[in-house]
């Protein structure tokens, strides 16, 4: 990954890509992140006034909104359309939870073939894993602090 | 009824706004300095926890609704708003607080990715 044609080769990639046309490149990734991830955090909301809805509220109305988007990113994931999604919006589909349910399902259906403790499960938390140990260790940095405070 | 609905269709355009908003943030970052997705993940959610710990994210949350909770930086969101909510019962909750709050998500994707892994076989990428 890091040999020094490698760089080279990225190099002269990176300055021909440069030489054909930047700005529209930029903008078209930036309005397809912006569409694709407001579009999703609208079916959060709208997920949200369902389950609101149906009489749920606070913390179970937070997290069986964020239950049902995490499945639709894993089952997108599984039939391959998120990846596809994903080609196009960039970031609008990383950042919301359903790129974090996709980080998760990805390696484990890819994985599995390295059979099923070491591959599948493993490899389950390539991404999340990191998102769990800093969120975790953030999270109890934060209870100490406000509990001293 | 009718202002009632006016209120949801803007709720709906605040959350596009709040949430594409973070997205775009992210893209920007990504053109202008190459760092892949699982990192732009951890350091939105890390920019959750550390702006809910100052109280900056909570008006954020109360102004985009989902557009604010969807994004990861929402998970950072939930894990702090766990770990302030756990400090005000005492010392075993501030440390237990955060991932107890972050449980629904964390066991929503390691249950159904099994399941996927169950049903679906790896494809050949198409590119």
């Amino acid at each position: 990954m890091t040999g020094k044609t490698r760089d080279n080769y990225n190099e002269n990639y990176l300055n021909y890509v440069k030489t054909q046309d930047p700005p529209t490149q930029h903008f078209k990734n930036c309005a397809s992140a912006f569409g694709v991830g407001g579009l999703i955090c609208c079916i959060g909301q709208f997920i949200r006034y369902m389950f609101e809805f149906a009489g749920l509220s606070g913390d179970e109305l937070a997290g069986a909104t964020s239950i049902v988007l995490i499945f639709l990113g894993c089952f997108l994931t599984g039939l391959g359309v998120y990846d596809r999604i994903g080609r196009y919006a960039g970031a609008g589909s990383i950042v919301p939870i359903t790129g974090f349910a996709n980080s998760v399902t990805s390696p484990a259906i890819e994985f599995k073939t390295e059979g099923w403790i070491y591959g599948m499960a493993a490899k389950m938390f390539t991404v999340a894993g990191a998102i769990i140990v800093f969120g975790v260790f953030s999270g109890v940095l934060v209870g100490l602090i406000y509990f001293i405070l | 009824m009718g202002s009632e609905m006016l209120e949801i269709a803007l709720q709906f355009l605040k959350a596009f706004a709040v949430g594409g908003g973070i997205c775009l943030l992210a893209q920007i970052i990504i053109n202008f300095t190459d760092l892949t997705a699982g990192k732009i993940l951890v350091y939105f959610m890390l920019a959750g926890v550390v702006l809910t710990a100052v109280g900056v994210y909570q008006p954020l949350v109360d102004f985009g609704g989902a557009g604010a909770t969807v994004p990861i930086s929402g998970f950072g969101y939930l894990l702090a708003q766990g770990a302030i909510k756990g400090a005000e019962k005492g010392f075993f909750s501030a440390i237990t607080g955060s991932l107890t709050a972050a449980s629904a998500g964390v066991t929503a994707a390691v249950v159904f990715a099994f399941i996927m892994a169950l049903i679906f076989k790896s494809r050949t990428k198409r590119n």
